[in-house]
């Protein structure tokens, strides 16, 4: 109970919080003016990494992740590892599908096979 | 489970107060913050659903008697095998055991007085209530013809049924699954009572908190993908369909993550169930505790990464498929390790076969069935025979229905003293149990060989060659509809007229069974203090 109350009991000055609010005004005005510029294919990354310093932004301020408990952010952070299994597992589909099956590939085994058994 | 050595309360169920008659009222059961209360109202909602879901089956089994169909049109075939797969999926089989058995008894097998977050808890239940409504009202204004798992870009472009709606339906209810989950994880990290160690709770509450971690992390992932989808059905965004640069293959990716483990949300807290009935009616310790423990645990983390094997033959890169394919025999190995110590929990235990134990004992052959036919598919080869066959229909409901819906069964028996204060008639339970078990096999059986054969799933015809085995099925499904209804009578008959069960009409352990039947509102007069796991030394049992 005492990492709930700690949890609880810190106060966050207004100021803060306006600050953190201004900043993510600001990131949204930055990912409107930058999709108004070409920059190929660094449009996505770019769009993403704003998006990414804006929710980093929520999570440690408006959700009290900066003032909270090692097992609050352990949570937090297996949260994020999932999301990678998702992605990754994802993206084993997604950039393999390009790879040619080669049809020798499998029977090139048989000889070696043949041999074990 | 464990022994409370201290301040539980013993007493006969007439003698005092307890959370069934300490209030009376619609507004004290609709606004009630009870754990217990609360689990109840869940078991009404989801035996309602498990009617109406089970209503589609028996019309959809009807139909299935001949060849040419007997009774729908194809166009309401499609709708009838889809609302019986959203209703028993969402609104029965995932909330079943959490929702009732886990509101229920989690916190009295912790010793604590309720969940974290009592309000919560009801607000979880009226969340599912408004899924389930908006869900059935779809349903009855039309239904939905896409099968349960809404694959684009039939659900996306091509569909004329209702599926913006029931989507809404299953994306709501979804919530309460998280927000059930999330009580839980609370619940168990923090309300334990004093001496109730991470290793001496019961394995119900391990199986319920792998459970709770797979509904946390995987629940909000199908409720986005169901958003895009609807995006991309209302707003023509493109994400999953090719001529606007989405992909199909993405739902199912999503998809697929969330509805795989969900699988496990299941059969997990089945599981735990059945490790408490072994260990209850063998009067001794569960084999490996730790092992079975950390079983589940291991579950709930594969469970997460072998969602590929749903999508080997739907254009998934072989290279992906070769390593879902390997992850996913993984999995076996925990479910293994359940099977084999429950096996090794009954050598030379103290055995009684009343009705819980005959499902318990039901449970462990069928779910051995349906999760050795799974590495069948989890097989690269093979699935590309099987998939999309009746072979599949049949895995899957001995896992669900074999597994799940039979441990529930066996769970609802062996606590519905505990939960009512009396007791049922065990020889229409051991009746109904037998038939369950007989019903479920000659219906789900013949399936297998029909799909061996090659009788694709979800078509209203079949060629006259498969008619023995669907008749078989159908015959089957009848004897498991009866099965099912005995039970539904004596356990409404035993509420009025049933003998007074007493504390522990068992003789198990756990601190459940140290308080009255019914449980005070309270459910501890005073804090127990716990100090050994499932000490059955003793009391009957031969080896300990």
């Amino acid at each position: 109970m005492s990492e709930h109350s700690e949890h609880t009991g810190h106060v966050v000055p207004v100021r803060t919080y306006l600050l953190v609010f201004f900043a993510l005004m600001a990131g949204t005005a930055l990912t409107t003016a930058v999709a108004y510029i070409d920059l190929g294919r660094w449009n996505t990354v770019v769009a993403l990494a704003i998006a990414f310093t804006k929710m980093c932004l929520v999570i440690l301020f408006f959700m009290h992740v900066k003032y909270a408990t090692g097992l609050t952010r352990v949570v937090i952070l297996c949260g994020f590892f999932w999301l990678a299994i998702m992605i990754t597992l994802t993206l084993s589909d997604e950039l393999t599908r390009v790879w040619e099956i080669n049809p020798s590939g499998w029977s090139a085994l048989l000889p070696f096979a043949s041999r074990l058994l | 489970m464990s022994t409370a050595t201290a301040g539980a309360h013993d007493g006969p169920p007439e003698s005092g107060v307890n959370y069934l008659n300490a209030s009376y009222g619609i507004k004290s059961w609709l606004l009630t913050t009870d754990h217990k209360r609360i689990g109840l109202l869940y078991l009404v909602s989801v035996t309602f659903m498990f009617l109406v879901g089970g209503l589609a089956a028996v019309v959809m089994r009807l139909h299935l008697v001949e060849p040419q169909g007997a009774l729908l049109e194809p166009e309401t075939y499609n709708k009838f095998f889809t609302m019986h797969g959203i209703i028993m999926v969402f609104f029965f089989t995932i909330p079943a055991v959490p929702a009732t058995l886990g509101n229920f008894l989690i916190p009295i097998m912790i010793g604590a007085r309720d969940v974290a977050f009592p309000k919560l808890n009801l607000l979880s239940w009226y969340v599912f209530i408004v899924g389930a409504i908006i869900t059935l009202g779809a349903i009855l204004s039309g239904g939905v013809d896409t099968g349960w798992t809404f694959y684009p870009p039939y659900s996306s472009l091509y569909s004329q049924s209702h599926v913006a709606a029931v989507a809404i339906g299953v994306f709501i209810t979804g919530f309460s699954s998280i927000l059930t989950g999330l009580n839980f994880i609370v619940t168990i990290h923090k309300m334990r009572a004093p001496g109730m160690t991470w290793f001496r709770m019961p394995l119900f509450i391990w199986a319920s908190y792998a459970t709770s971690l797979i509904a946390v992390l995987g629940t909000p992932v199908v409720a986005i993908t169901i958003v895009l989808l609807g995006l991309e059905r209302l707003l023509h965004v493109g994400i999953f369909d090719p001529a606007v640069g989405g992909d199909p293959l993405l739902f199912q990716h999503m998809f697929w993550f969330y509805s795989h483990p969900a699988v496990y949300i299941m059969i997990l807290p089945p599981m735990g169930v059945v490790s408490e009935l072994i260990t209850a009616f063998s009067r001794k310790r569960v084999f490996g505790y730790s092992f079975v423990a950390m079983s589940s645990l291991a579950i709930a983390v594969i469970s997460f990464v072998v969602w590929g094997h749903h999508m080997f033959v739907t254009g998934q890169s072989i290279y992906a498929g070769l390593v879902f394919s390997v992850l996913s025999f993984m999995v076996a190995i925990p479910s293994a390790i359940k099977i084999f110590n429950w096996t090794a929990t009954l050598y030379k235990g103290s055995i009684s076969y009343e009705a819980p134990m005959l499902y318990a004992m039901g449970f462990i052959g069928l779910f051995t069935m349906g999760g050795l036919t799974g590495l069948f598919l989890a097989a690269l080869a093979t699935d590309v025979h099987l998939n999309g066959t009746y072979f599949i229909v049949a895995h899957f409901h001995y896992v669900m229905v074999g597994g799940a819906v039979i441990a529930y069964l066996g769970g609802i028996h062996f606590w519905w003293p505990k939960i009512t204060g009396r007791l049922y008639p065990e020889r229409w339970a051991r009746l109904a149990a037998l038939l369950v078990f007989v019903g479920f096999n000659l219906t789900f059986f013949p399936q297998f060989l029909m799909g061996y054969m090659g009788m694709p799933r979800r078509y209203a015809v079949y060629p006259a060659e498969f008619q023995v085995l669907n008749v078989l099925s159908s015959a089957g499904a009848s004897v498991l509809g009866v099965g099912y209804f005995i039970p539904l009578i004596y356990l409404i008959w035993s509420l009025r007229y049933g003998k007074p069960a007493g504390p522990n009409p068992w003789g198990a352990k756990g601190l459940e069974w140290t308080i009255a039947s019914p449980p005070p509102t309270e459910n501890f007069l005073t804090p127990p203090v716990v100090e050994e796991a499932y000490n059955y030394s003793g009391t009957g049992g031969s080896h300990d």
